[in-house]
């Protein structure tokens, strides 16, 4: 017991731990479960990888175009690609499934996501986006389709006891505390139209804000109330996976003024769209138009280019080994993988730190009890170190009998190396215990209810915009070509969001395409417009 | 202490002729005169509880089966005829005849007592509830002719014969009028069937326990003390079930309704429960009523008729909700129809009805023309195939819209989903609250309809028990009211009529249109209208 309850404090911290036990009571036994996550492995060995020269007997094959990562950046790169009529396309993947960070899973019941579950309704400047979903059915006759907008109740937090409607606990708010959330909200509104999607067309008069954290932010504006402090942090821990003294304030800001803006129907917040599955039907569709242009279990260990073309050298699982050679590549991967396997593009990894995150997916028999407010899509725990969970079959309509929840732990460490040590450290059981734990404080009976628990460990789920991610504007004006080579993927926007992703995947093929047809170059596509040094 | 106990074998156990009496044993004439009265105040409450047993058995059977005629007299006459096998199996008890009769209270005492829970219990899991019902009947009937002979034979020494006669049958029909009137004006009304039933049983335990003082001079000390053990065992447990009769059935619940509850069963969707008075047959849902056998008849025949008449067709129709089986009735009114498929959440709810409705239905349920799904209706429509046959009718009959479960099917999604499934010279009509207790939700209800492509004609019929109530009739393409019923209907219908027919569809000034905001998955006004709405009611 003393070292499960070690592992918890590790886990979640020690406050929490106190927190959520209920330590007179001895635990049911942890239900069963598999401990799911990408192949560490395979995908480590990257840091020994063999000579290019292991690869000179190796059989070549000639393409136009590689992609390389099977993310949401590089199937949006593959759809447009497909969707521009190009077919000699090979996009190669290390997982044995594409999707990445917006994968999901199937039960009998229902599908259900792994990770990102949910899209903010881009804003009609982002056209491209909105096309995307139009193709999908996701939007139509110049709305939203009424199944893929969350269906109400959309959120509610648990408070003291009970739930509550919304995020915000109003229940024995001062009126203190309700006066700075209605001057928070003003605040907010005056950032809006600085901040839009995608990133690169936000305006750059705010940038002075990246070299504050979102908590001397609101020190600097007087917001003390705990409520909106513990909302604030929620939103960052949410979208970032980090705390308030560690995010920038200008992330902070861009994730409340960013989905409002001018447009009719975002003018009130953008409505989020979202499927059982989360955004793993968005890379299902986008995955389907690629067809069967893609291999998975392939890691690419080296791409350099020379006079002949792109070099993609490839591992596969079985240790056989394979040359693509592409007129061109996209290269649709993390910063810290990139860097390593294209060391003569020099880019830097400084900066970009990556959070550990842990994702459950809790499997019931049937709804646990609870008090308060009916369920809701996303149900919020106040003050605990998860996010809550997302409910799979709220979408669908099925409100009773069994279901899957989805449940998020972010590792919101100031050392994201450290907070990797922990979740690395704990075992599915481990896992599986804290989400009951936590679960159990709104949901006395959970454990009778519960058939099964997965659990995904995410090593490196996102990017981290830290407190000067900007660098002083060095993101915005990192190039994204180098000569043949586009790179393709949300962390350079360092927001780790689908809009991000979509859209450096999508100029990356535009930008192959151009060359490809012999269109000019759009220069926007090179790299972002120039910005103005920050003061 | 210093009473030797005497060996049971050799005291009770040696077979005897019964017309020579049993010369080993103490016979009657130790009984002393006291002891003798308590006896017939026993033959009081024997006579009382044989009673409560019969009417308990009767009234639980046309309770759950329905036909209180067929079942008093069908319950009546066995347990009749179980007392005759009784009192013929007295002969047989040869011997130790106070013993005997003290085992045979305690019987008593548990399977009379234990009949109410246990044919309640019964109802709600077994299949066979008439084996149960019958064999319950007989074994406490056969108890109950045993008691008096057995007695008689116990009080023959003390009395002459033309006494013992006149005083056991004066005191057994004094305790059926005890039973019959108690029975009626008390114990039901104030205890419930289940709480009667246990209270008896707990009588009949103390029967046994002061048995054991009256007749101690013709008991050995082994029976005594084994006899008030038991006793004391089965009154704990009757005492039990009749404290904790909540979890057994509805004791806090009954106060909730007007008649009696006869069922009541949680399901993993919503608690049912069937009321019944007389012929008054109630089904209410989390609460709520959802019809009254006495004017269920309005409801169903103004939900129906209409949009079948109103149909191009009438041979394929789809039912969403209407687990109940009555909508499916009227349905079947309709000599063209060749298929209904019936969509209700709640697997408990259909069988609930399949059981307790059938007559009420007409037997809809067991139709061969019947497809019944137990799904979520808006998951089934939209899993459903795009290009599956549509419906000649689609008719939307779900409980009001109180929370965000249900408020669901009443969206604009759900209306597109359920216009899929609608040939295009179809009809659908869909209960729609009342006009004028929930005028917002009515209006939010078909508004939506109309945000969802439907063309609308609203009406509204009056059914007593839930008042001015609203219904709204939905085509394709723009239509006129029907103003005729179909033909087949003619004079099979109790409240419709080809003259009322028009004038369903005219809305007094207090229930006319207001402008409200249609229902949408994603806001669920609906839900907050019909909460506002209520609760303005409430107050």
């Amino acid at each position: 017991m003393s070292s499960r309850r070690e592992m918890l404090r590790v886990l979640l911290g020690a406050p929490f731990v106190s927190l959520l036990a209920c330590d007179e009571t001895p635990a049911p036994r942890v239900p069963d479960g598999e401990l799911l996550g990408p192949d560490l492995a395979f995908g480590h060995r990257l840091r020994e990888p063999l000579p290019r020269e292991a690869w000179n007997d190796a059989p070549t094959r000639r393409i136009s175009v590689a992609i390389v990562g099977g993310g949401p950046a590089g199937l949006s790169a593959g759809w447009r690609l497909a969707r521009r009529g190009v077919r000699d396309v090979e996009l190669v993947e290390l997982e044995p499934e594409l999707g990445g960070t917006s994968r999901s899973g199937r039960s009998e019941l229902t599908r259900y996501p792994w990770g990102a579950h949910y899209l903010p309704l881009p804003p009609a400047s982002y056209a491209d986006l909105r096309g995307l979903l139009m193709e999908m059915g996701a939007y139509r006759s110049g709305a939203p389709a009424e199944e893929v907008l969350v269906r109400e109740p959309e959120e509610r937090v648990f408070f003291r006891g009970h739930w509550y409607p919304g995020l915000y606990p109003f229940a024995g708010a001062s009126a203190d505390d309700l006066a700075q959330l209605e001057r928070f909200e003003r605040l907010v509104e005056a950032y809006v139209g600085s901040f839009t999607s995608p990133f690169v067309r936000c305006a750059r008069d705010h940038l002075a804000l990246d070299r504050e954290s979102a908590a001397s932010f609101l020190d600097r504006h007087g917001f003390t109330s705990a409520r909106l402090r513990w909302l604030a942090e929620y939103a960052t821990r949410d979208d970032y996976g980090l705390g308030l003294a560690d995010t920038s304030a200008w992330a902070f800001l861009f994730y409340w003024a960013s989905r409002a803006s001018d447009d009719e129907d975002v003018r009130d917040g953008a409505p989020v769209l979202t499927w059982p599955e989360g955004n793993g039907a968005i890379v299902d569709h986008l995955a389907g138009v690629i067809g069967d242009r893609f291999r998975t279990r392939a890691l690419a260990t080296h791409v350099f280019e020379d006079p002949t073309g792109v070099h993609v050298l490839l591992l596969r699982a079985d240790g056989t080994r394979e040359r693509l050679l592409a007129d061109h590549a996209i290269l649709a991967l993390p910063r810290f993988v990139a860097a390593r396997i294209a060391p003569e593009l020099s880019l830097s990894r400084e900066s970009f730190d990556y959070g550990a995150w842990a994702v459950a997916n809790v499997f019931l028999r049937e709804r646990p009890d609870e008090r308060g407010f009916p369920p809701a899509w996303d149900n919020v725990l106040y003050d605990s170190p998860s996010l809550g969970y997302v409910t799979a079959t709220h979408q669908r309509g099925r409100d009773l009998g069994p279901s899957v929840w989805t449940w998020y732990l972010p590792f919101t460490d100031a050392d994201p190396d450290e907070g990797r040590a922990r979740l690395f450290s704990a075992e599915h059981g481990d896992l599986a215990e804290a989400c009951v734990r936590d679960l159990r404080r709104a949901h006395p009976n959970v454990d009778a209810c519960i058939e099964r628990i997965d659990v995904w460990r995410w090593g490196h789920a996102m990017v981290q915009p830290r407190v000067g991610f900007l660098r002083g504007g060095a993101r915005f004006d990192a190039p994204f070509v180098h000569g043949t080579i586009r790179l393709a993927h949300s962390d350079l926007s360092g927001l780790a969001l689908f809009e991000e992703a979509f859209f450096h995947g999508a100029r990356a093929a535009d930008d192959v395409w151009n060359e490809l047809v012999g269109n000019p170059r759009d220069e926007s596509a090179i790299a972002p417009p120039r910005a103005e040094s920050p003061t | 202490m210093a009473e030797p106990i005497a060996p049971s074998d050799t005291v009770n156990d040696v077979g005897n002729d019964a017309a020579s009496g049993t010369p080993n044993a103490p016979t009657s004439a130790s009984l002393s005169p006291g002891a003798t009265t308590l006896l017939f105040v026993t033959v009081l409450v024997i006579a009382t509880s044989g009673l409560v047993y019969e009417l308990l058995a009767g009234t639980v059977a046309s309770y759950v089966l329905g036909d209180s005629v067929t079942q008093f007299s069908t319950t009546i006459g066995t347990y009749l005829f179980a007392m005759g096998i009784g009192s013929w199996l007295s002969r047989f008890v040869k011997g130790d005849v106070a013993r005997r009769f003290l085992e045979v209270e305690l019987a008593a005492a548990l399977v009379g007592g234990g009949s109410a829970p246990l044919l309640f219990l019964g109802f709600a899991r077994a299949e066979a509830f008439e084996v149960l019902l019958y064999s319950l009947i007989v074994v406490i009937g056969t108890l109950v002719g045993l008691e008096i002979p057995l007695l008689m034979r116990i009080l023959k020494e003390r009395l002459a014969f033309e006494e013992l006669v006149s005083k056991v049958l004066t005191f057994d029909y004094i305790g059926a009028l005890f039973g019959s009137v108690l029975f009626a004006l008390l114990f039901v009304p104030v205890f419930g069937l289940n709480r009667t039933s246990l209270f008896f049983g707990i009588l009949n335990a103390g029967v046994a326990v002061v048995g054991t003082f009256a007749l101690r001079p013709l008991l050995d000390r082994g029976t005594v003390i084994r006899t008030r053990v038991i006793a004391g065992g089965i009154a704990a447990l009757l005492i039990v079930g009749f404290v904790r009769a909540d979890e057994l059935t509805t004791w806090t619940e009954q106060d909730l309704y007007d008649d009696p509850i006869v069922f009541a069963t949680q399901s993993s969707y919503q608690r049912i429960v069937v009321t019944r008075h007389d012929a008054r047959t109630s089904l209410f849902l989390n609460g709520n009523l959802q019809f009254s056998s006495v004017d269920e008849h309005r409801y169903h025949e103004a939900l129906v008729h209409p949009a079948m008449s109103a149909a191009a067709r009438r041979e394929r129709v789809l039912i969403l909700g209407g687990g109940d089986g009555l909508a499916l009735r009227e349905v079947f009114k309709h000599g063209e129809v060749r298929e209904v498929t019936l969509v209700d959440l709640d697997p408990a709810m259909t069988e609930t009805a399949a059981r307790l409705f059938a007559d009420l239905a007409d037997h809809a349920l067991e139709d061969p023309r019947l497809t019944l799904v137990n799904d979520d209706a808006l998951v089934w429509l939209d899993e459903r195939a795009e290009d599956a046959a549509p419906f000649d009718v689609v008719i939307v009959d779900f409980p009001d819209p109180n929370h965000f479960g249900l408020g669901k099917l009443y969206t604009s999604r759900f209306y597109r989903l359920a216009r899929r499934a609608l040939a295009d010279d179809g009809a659908m009509v869909v209960q729609s609250t009342s006009p004028l207790f929930a005028r917002r939700s009515y209006w939010c209800i078909e508004t939506t309809m109309r945000q969802a492509g439907l063309h609308t004609a609203p009406y509204h019929a009056t059914v007593p028990s839930f008042g001015a109530w609203g219904f709204v009739l939905a085509r394709e393409s723009r239509f006129e009211p029907p103003t005729e019923l179909a033909s087949a209907l003619d004079g099979r219908l109790r409240f419709l009529t080809n003259d009322v027919l028009p004038s369903l569809f005219v809305f007094p000034a207090d229930m006319q249109r207001v402008e409200v905001e249609p229902n949408r998955l994603n806001d669920q006004t609906l839900v907050r209208y019909y909460e506002a709405e209520t609760r303005e009611l409430e107050r």
